[in-house]
């Protein structure tokens, strides 16, 4: 009995010893085999913080902050954890309803999955941020996100400095190798995106505990897995802001650009586009409405005409023209032509302003007259060069010319977007007169005096004034003149903006009688009523006859004209002579960069030139009916917007709006894109496009 | 049973080894809720004085508990004996009492009020009882526990409070009832029984993993192994086919359709959800007797967070743990229930496996030297007791850890003298120090 229980007792040790090596057996199997639960520990436990560095700095020419930064807050989600949260308090703290709330956080899952965070109000105003900030305990699942956020001190050069966005899908799809996150910004345009690897710097880290509610309850191993935020590089840039606020304040009321270059070394001075907007509106958590208003006004303030608008240069063009045949050696400074008050040589003649009297004796009168006649013959003898075998080879070379004078082609100058305008190749030229070369010098004459299809881009214009300026070469135009703490990696940016481009082989002396001619312009031409104080300047009017309306004033000049330092062109579109409407807007410009300031009669001359109004009525007309329309769409109208907020600028040709024919008659149904039948069409009411047939009538006013 | 009768002469030795394991199994488990329960901007000084955290509620109850077990240790072990039938008696109206005057704490109607912030729970204390009744009722010299009839009241005695237990929805605790079958099977219960009991859970547990189909398959190959093995005997004597195939035919009738039966219609929705969830499955709760089904809702997933978040505290600490105070999930209070039930997680991610395996060590020497103990005694009664206590003492360990580490689903069962607790520690306080006090009086008859 005794043995029997003996046995027993080991039976009932046996069973204890059995049961706890299967325990020890699990715990080896749990604590020493598997790896995976430390890693889930972690991802329970350790909360990644993204701390994001400030963005770099931009700076004036004068070390002038005009974009730099200020603090503002998102309100994240993570949607997993905010099942709890109470959503009556929250809309009601928001001022938005249930459904819209469940449209956001629905939002946020599609975008960012439940588990990770999503922004479901960004850019808290500080109120609102002050209220949450109280209340953050009651939202579990929210938090509120420091941001970073742009500001422009002087609300001015949006199209310059650009604008930061939220990135989307299709963004990070063509960025995975950059690190970005769902959530970040990005420049969308200008300099911001341009340098967005300068001014991002580099994103820091900072690793917390986390409770089972996602509280954080401190930093992780005392913050030695961190890295730190290293800040974006600041940008110094060759912008004089003055200059820059007195260009917008000058073309207020009109469509147009104007555009001042540094000749000695290609930097830009001032870049104006008009419409424009005020940068901090699209900084703040109106953003999302200001940007949709900005998107579907007809006037595209979003578009930057300086780099983007393309028109023809009409007269300004004629000093090139020249400066093409004395390259090519067909003709001499002293060439002269007798000009009668038209071109008749190839039928249908081409008027010109002054007849007889000799105005276009030489070069320099024919520049400083702007004899129409001179140059379509220049231009013809460039074509019809007996060098070349046909007219075509004739064109070829002088097209070239135009593309090493950056016509034609983009300059490249740090501004995303930037386009080539247009210089006619050939194969347009045979699809226009039905057949390959079946068209002469006497087709396309007046590309001799800046019309028909060749068009250039304000920027371009300019630049061509930095080639006379510098009598013969220049430098890329670009607007950063260098990089904080420049490394090698850095020549990606700047290297090209440090090349000389030599584009001629004339001598100092046959630029000199251009630029004489183009003194005389300023003297007893068409720019005689227009004076740079203290300084001898050159210049070129352009009046462009286009296809929109009344014609383009184009004005470029230069001065001082022995030490040229400045370089202006200046397009205001649809109004009328270049002298009258573009060029007071370019000496006012160089009267303020060369003298610092303006006089008291130059300075009463820019406020009463400001308040001209030269925008189109075509354009007015689509305001009035847009704010009648408005209080009664109210609602409507901002929905719409907020399906459209997200598109960019670039795309806004996409946009589709209902064609109006009596409020925008300048607009043409482009059936190449649309072919269906319903009225959508294109909006691109304001610029050039190359659809404008075969002219009708090529005269060019001086 | 060579019984030798000393004289009467007390030996007042107290086992000095189980009261030094006693009190470092309450430290640990008073450190381990001070790990759970510490929170960095607390004065850890003040807030033990104070009495607002469980740590040092944990600590007040472990002084209650040493003045009760000197109270235990220095009172006369006949009463243990003279009163165990009364203490039972009064341990089930007691628990008949809690469905009158009990309250509803944590999902189960077992609880009684007592006031100021204390309650008790009387299926908590009748285990005591119980093991006291048991041993009486064994211990008595008319008793012949190889008799069906002395097994039947055995178990009854051992079941009752189980079966108010689980009227009171306290399955866990119920199931700590099971353990006076280990005490039983030493007193003479047939090994058998144990047997078939576990043949039977083992083939629940196969009914859950593999397919219905599967398992009926392999039992019939089994049996018709069985019956190739035993060709000769059954030429000779055709019973014994008749009883494989009679225990084939009860198998697979348990597997097919006892099982499914118990778990759809007898457990509860939640409770068959975490038994299949411990094994990795889902449970369909539309099958489920007790579910009120709603057809548009979806059935939610396995209800596995405690023991996934389980699980990954005692797996993150690795061989040699994060180190005190420095475990994520223990700060973070991911795990559910941590101080009680849980409280071992807190411990496997501070300690890791060495610290584990240490702790787990302490708690074997304590099963193995109560196992000596009882063998050392020379009453019956003594031994009894004594048997009941380890048996007690070896369940909750053994179901509180398996289920922390995810072999056992879980029922709220605490961990002995370490999960935080007043009525837990008061009742194992008392346990074993009547085994102390009984086993310092062992050279006493005691009949």
């Amino acid at each position: 009995m005794s043995v029997y229980h003996h046995n027993k007792k080991r039976v009932i040790q046996t069973m204890f010893v059995i049961v706890f090596i299967i325990i020890i057996g699990q715990l080896i199997n749990l604590q020493i085999f598997s790896t995976k639960y430390r890693i889930m520990a972690d991802n329970n436990a350790i909360y990644r913080k993204v701390i994001y560095p400030d963005r770099g700095i931009i700076y004036d020419r004068k070390k002038r902050a005009i974009l730099e930064n200020t603090i503002m807050f998102d309100l994240m989600v993570i949607p997993a954890d905010a099942k709890n949260t109470d959503k009556v308090e929250l809309c009601k703290l928001l001022n938005i309803d249930t459904t819209e709330y469940r449209k956001r956080i629905v939002t946020a899952i599609i975008k960012n999955t439940s588990v990770k965070s999503s922004v479901f109000e960004p850019l808290l105003s500080p109120e609102l941020y002050a209220k949450l900030n109280e209340n953050i305990y009651k939202f579990p699942g929210f938090m509120l996100q420091e941001r970073s956020i742009r500001s422009y001190p002087y609300n001015t050069a949006a199209a310059i400095l650009g604008y930061i966005g939220e990135v989307d899908t299709g963004f990070l799809r063509r960025h995975r190798a950059d690190g970005y996150e769902m959530g970040d910004y990005t420049g969308l345009n200008g300099l911001e995106r341009t340098y967005e690897k300068v001014l991002m710097g580099q994103r820091g880290i900072k690793r917390f505990i986390r409770d089972n509610r996602g509280r954080l309850q401190g930093s992780f191993e005392n913050g030695d897995f961190d890295t730190t935020a290293i800040a974006g590089r600041n940008l110094y840039t060759s912008i004089d802001i003055e200059v820059q606020q007195l260009a917008e304040k000058l073309l207020q009321n009109k469509i147009g650009s104007a555009v001042a270059i540094n000749p000695k070394t290609g930097s830009v001075i001032a870049m104006a586009t008009s419409p424009s907007y005020n940068p901090n509106s699209l900084t703040g958590s109106s953003r999302r409405k200001n940007f949709g208003k900005l998107l579907l006004d007809t006037a595209r303030p979003l578009l930057n005409r300086a780099i983007k608008g393309q028109y023809p240069p009409g007269s300004t063009f004629k000093p090139l023209g020249g400066l093409v045949a004395l390259d090519e050696g067909i003709i001499t400074p002293s060439y002269g032509f007798n000009c009668m008050g038209a071109y008749v040589n190839c039928g249908k003649p081409v008027r010109c302003t002054h007849a007889g009297g000799g105005h276009a004796s030489d070069l320099r009168k024919a520049i400083a007259y702007s004899c129409n006649s001179y140059f379509v013959h220049v231009f013809r003898m460039a074509v019809d060069n007996p060098a070349f075998a046909n007219p075509q080879q004739g064109y070829l070379k002088w097209k070239e010319y135009m593309n090493t004078f950056g016509l034609g082609v983009p300059l490249g100058i740090d501004l995303p977007g930037e386009v080539k305008a247009s210089i006619p190749d050939t194969s347009r030229y045979n699809k226009d007169f039905g057949g390959f070369a079946r068209w002469k010098s006497c087709n396309i004459l007046t590309l001799g005096i800046g019309q028909d299809r060749m068009t250039a881009t304000p920027l371009q214009l300019a630049n061509l004034m930095c080639i006379i300026a510098n009598r013969g070469y220049y430098y890329t135009p670009h607007l950063v003149d260098s990089i904080e703490n420049e490394t090698i990696d850095d020549t990606v940016y700047m290297a090209k903006y440090r090349v000389k481009h030599d584009v001629t082989h004339i001598a100092d002396s046959t630029y000199r009688i251009i630029q004489d001619g183009m003194e005389d312009v300023t003297i007893f031409g068409t720019a005689a009523r227009l004076t740079v104080p203290g300084h001898k300047y050159c210049a070129k009017t352009g009046t462009a006859q286009n296809p929109h309306g009344k014609n383009h004033a184009v004005f470029t000049a230069f001065a001082p004209k022995d030490n040229p330092r400045i370089a202006v062109s200046v397009v205001v579109e649809n109004s009328g002579y270049g002298g009258t409407w573009a060029g007071p807007v370019a000496t006012l410009l160089m009267e303020k960069y060369l003298n610092d300031t303006l006089t008291e009669a130059s300075e009463k001359r820019a406020e009463e030139f400001s308040k001209i109004d030269l925008i189109p009525a075509a354009i007015k007309q689509w305001y009035y009916r847009k704010d009648s329309i408005r209080i009664a769409r109210e609602r409507e109208k901002e929905k719409e917007m907020e399906q459209r907020h997200d598109l960019d600028a670039d795309t806004t040709e996409n946009i589709k709006t209902t064609f109006d024919p009596e409020a925008e008659p300048n607009k043409k149904e482009d059936n190449n894109k649309n072919n269906n039948e319903n009225k959508i069409i294109k909006q691109t009411p304001m610029l050039n496009n190359s659809n404008n047939k075969k002219k009708k009538k090529d005269t060019t006013l001086p | 049973m060579n019984y030798q009768y000393h004289s009467m002469r007390a030996s007042q030795k107290t086992d000095y080894l189980i009261v030094g394991l006693y009190a470092i199994l309450v430290a640990i488990g008073i450190f381990c809720i001070f790990m759970v329960e510490y929170n960095p901007d607390i004065n850890i000084f003040q807030s033990f004085i104070q009495g607002n955290t469980n740590y040092s509620k944990q600590l007040y109850f472990a002084g209650l508990c040493t003045i009760v077990a000197t109270f235990i240790l220095l009172s006369d072990s006949k009463i243990f004996t003279a009163f165990a039938n009364l203490f039972y008696a009064f341990g089930i109206l007691l628990m008949l009492a809690t469905f009158v005057i009990g309250d509803n704490i944590n999902g189960s109607k077992s609880w009684i009020r007592l006031g100021g912030g204390f309650n008790l729970q009387p299926a908590e204390l009748c285990k005591i009882f119980t093991a006291l009744a048991l041993a009486k009722f064994l211990s008595r010299q008319e008793t012949d526990f190889t008799k069906i009839r002395s097994q039947i009241i055995g178990a009854l005695i051992a079941l009752s409070p189980a079966v108010l237990s689980v009227a009171q929805s306290e399955t866990g605790l119920a199931l700590v009832y099971l353990s006076f079958f280990i005490v039983m099977y030493r007193e003479g219960l047939p090994a058998t029984i144990l047997i078939i009991g576990f043949s039977f859970a083992a083939l629940v547990v196969a009914t859950l993993l593999l397919e219905p189909n599967v398992l009926a398959l392999i039992l019939t190959v089994i049996a018709l192994i069985f019956i190739y093995i035993l060709r000769k005997q059954i030429k000779k004597q055709t019973k014994i086919l008749t009883f494989i195939i009679l225990i084939w035919a009860a198998c697979v009738g348990i597997q097919k359709f006892a099982v499914p039966y118990i778990f759809n219609n007898v457990l509860k929705c939640y409770q068959s959800t975490r038994i299949y969830s411990m094994i990795g499955k889902d449970y369909d709760c539309s099958k489920n007797k007790h579910a009120n089904v709603n057809p548009a809702k979806p059935i939610k997933k396995p209800d596995d967070y405690n023991v996934r978040q389980s699980k990954i505290a005692i797996g993150s600490g690795g061989l040699l743990g994060k180190g005190v105070l420095k475990g994520t999930q223990t700060r973070g209070k991911y795990v559910p229930e941590q101080h009680t039930d849980f409280i071992f997680t807190s411990l496997g991610e501070a300690f890791g496996f060495v610290g584990s395996f240490i702790f787990l060590m302490i708690y074997l020497l304590l099963l193995f030297r109560i196992v000596r103990i009882a063998e050392r005694q020379r009453s019956a009664f003594s031994r009894v007791y004594a048997y009941s206590v380890v048996s007690i003492l070896f369940f909750h360990i053994a179901v509180n850890i398996c289920m922390t580490i995810g072999l056992f689903p879980i029922i709220g069962i605490p961990l002995p003298l370490v999960s935080y607790g007043g009525s837990s520690l008061l009742t194992f306080t008392v346990l074993i120090f009547i085994l102390l006090k009984l086993d310092a009086d062992r050279q006493m008859v005691l009949r």
